[in-house]
């Protein structure tokens, strides 16, 4: 019966797929609730993580290194584009940011071809995770493994940050209402360029996280968007719950639309997001419109 | 004194005259930039109508400019060419983007500001992903050998015809838009943007009103993408790209949101920095983000505010 295992190794391979999108979209859930911002540069902070793991890899050549250096380096950035460009619009229309960040894709991704050129790089694994491991009939790459129990632990301090630290609370005070949290005395200015560029670190290292798996290339932060934007409206805008299981769902879709619907596997996604707007506009575990 | 309508009647014929003769003293190379300005200037202002005056940001309007070009050229590669005229060139491809934008829109505008831009979004990506894998589109290659039409018994393959085309059928769009926007209807939509909740309480049916806006832009912007297939010869899964989206907007900013010409001027500096630049350095994506960036941080009103405050020019 190889119905079995072909269905096991899918749903695996979707999970790592699911895990990396909630990496990358729970920065961006962050960013939305927090700030009120749709940040259409969170691809590009993800490509730019993917870049910046490659170069501390060329220097080093040390995966665990670059998984650590892509992050901060990224971060850094997002607290220049917060402190620098953003915090000067929030006096104006959410779409002036919106905008803003949409200009920023350019900026991003022709630095990047100016540095590296435009082909596509391949990044390696990490030698402990360069071999495959099988399950009886079902084999993967160990390093899709990794990733999955590499974002679920990132998910689960994620969780213990924002539900059991002080940290966790102002943050979660500030989703809910940022004018309110001011008001009882939070700096709300050091905390929107924290949670900023907080998301953005999320975005650069799910960008080195996936490079063993999707390789590095210019373009790869405008493709992944619209995925991450996806699993944000299928969860809830600003929910971290609904990034979570939004980025299972999406994984899933997307993995077994490819399998059993090849024809119009690109469609899978759309599809379910379409479907969980019409049944649930605020998505999954959004807070009711208006 | 003349009234401030005549003078705008006489600059808008005075230009007309000058795009119409621009080939009697330009080459090849310049008249092509100049009609590639005219087309997506068509697809900007058509943008524009849902931005600047409706206050709708969509950032799926792709969907419509791909739906006319795909429609344009499968009607005028069709067998026997029996849509080979203005049917196929332009009616169809106004038909599909306004039946297309009538079923995005009736689904997006119960949702605003930023569900609203993911939205749009994600039905535009539904018609890339569609279109990228259907082979009766042509798959990820498109459509390619895509004849120019003879209307009116004229082919307007090279030359004059097309260009003398290309320029009336943006004059027509302009002309249109300018009266939609100006129109009792116009203003409905202008009050709708600035406050909704007031002209639902007056009694306005907003959805509606939104409804027949979106239906608008797509139409045209549908318009839009059969020219812009016409003059390239073909089509590609590209044109409903949402990047595709993303550069009308840059457009409309650039030249100024809410005002017709604005959107032309910005397509114009959209096409020149993208070709001129691009023919002195490779870097014209980081020159436009830099200006895109510029432009929203230091000059909401983009050029032509710019421009207004400048001169004292008056709306």
């Amino acid at each position: 019966m190889p119905f079995l295992p072909d269905f096991l190794g899918q749903a695996l391979n979707g999970l790592a797929y699911g895990a990396l999108l909630f990496l990358l979209s729970v920065g961006l859930t962050l960013i939305f609730g927090m700030l009120d911002i749709v940040n259409l540069a969170h691809g590009s902070f993800y490509m730019l993580g993917a870049y910046a793991g490659l170069a501390t890899l060329a220097v080093t050549g040390n995966f665990w290194l670059a998984a650590l250096a892509a992050p901060i380096a990224v971060g850094l950035i997002g607290a220049l584009v917060e402190r620098g460009l953003l915090r000067p619009l929030y006096r104006r229309s959410p779409l002036d940011q919106v905008l803003l960040t949409f200009g920023l894709i350019y900026l991003f991704e022709d630095l990047v071809k100016w540095g590296w050129g435009g082909r596509i790089r391949s990044i390696s694994p990490p030698e402990v995770f360069s071999g495959r491991v099988s399950f009886g009939r079902v084999t993967l790459p160990s390093y899709r493994l990794f990733v999955i129990a590499f974002c679920l632990v990132v998910a689960l301090v994620l969780w213990l940050v924002i539900e059991k630290t002080r940290l966790g609370a102002v943050i979660r005070a500030g989703v809910y209402d940022a004018e309110m949290a001011a008001g009882l005395g939070i700096d709300t200015g050091r905390v929107f360029t924290f949670v900023f560029a907080f998301g953005a670190a999320l975005g650069g290292l799910s960008g080195v996280i996936a490079g063993p798996i999707q390789s590095a290339y210019p373009s790869m932060g405008v493709s992944i968007l619209i995925p991450a934007l996806i699993v944000v409206v299928v969860g809830g805008l600003g929910s971290l719950k609904g990034s979570f299981v939004g980025s299972l769902i999406i994984g899933q879709a997307e993995t077994f639309g490819k399998v059993w619907l090849p024809g119009v596997s690109m469609l899978m996604i759309y599809v379910v997001m379409a479907l969980i707007v019409v049944l649930r506009p605020q998505g999954l575990f959004g807070r009711p419109l208006r | 004194m003349t009234r401030p309508g005549g003078l705008r009647a006489w600059g808008f014929a005075i230009i007309l005259v000058a795009v119409l003769a621009f080939p009697a003293a330009f080459g090849r190379y310049p008249v092509k930039l100049l009609q590639e300005i005219l087309i997506w200037g068509i697809y900007a202002m058509s943008l524009d109508l849902l931005m600047g005056y409706a206050g709708m940001v969509s950032f799926g309007h792709s969907a419509f400019f791909g739906v006319g070009g795909y429609a344009a050229a499968l009607a005028l590669t069709g067998p026997g060419g029996a849509l080979g005229g203005p049917l196929g060139a332009l009616l169809l491809p106004a038909a599909a983007g306004a039946l297309a934008a009538l079923v995005v829109g009736f689904f997006s505008i119960r949702v605003s500001g930023v569900y609203f831009i993911m939205l749009t979004l994600a039905f535009s990506q539904m018609f890339y992903a569609y279109a990228f894998q259907t082979a009766w589109l042509g798959a990820e290659d498109g459509i390619t050998g895509v004849p120019r039409p003879a209307l009116l018994g004229v082919p307007t393959g090279e030359g004059w015809a097309f260009h003398v085309y290309v320029v009336a059928i943006t004059a027509l769009a302009a002309l249109f838009l300018w009266r939609v926007v100006r129109s009792p209807f116009g203003h409905v939509l202008a009050g709708i943007h600035e406050n909704e909740e007031r002209m639902t309480a007056v009694g306005y049916p907003v959805r509606r009103y939104k409804l027949l806006g979106f239906v608008l832009a797509g139409t045209l912007a549908g318009l839009a993408g059969s020219l812009y297939a016409q003059f390239s010869g073909s089509i590609t899964p590209d044109a409903f790209f949402w990047t595709t989206s993303g550069e009308a907007l840059l457009m409309v900013i650039i030249g100024g949101t809410g005002t017709l010409g604005g959107a032309v001027l910005g397509a114009a500096a959209f096409i020149l920095l993208q070709s001129l630049v691009s023919t002195y350095t490779e870097r014209w994506m980081l020159i436009l983000g830099v200006t895109f960036v510029l432009f929203v941080l230091f000059a909401p009103g983009g050029i032509v505010g710019a421009l207004r405050g400048r001169i004292g020019l008056r709306a």
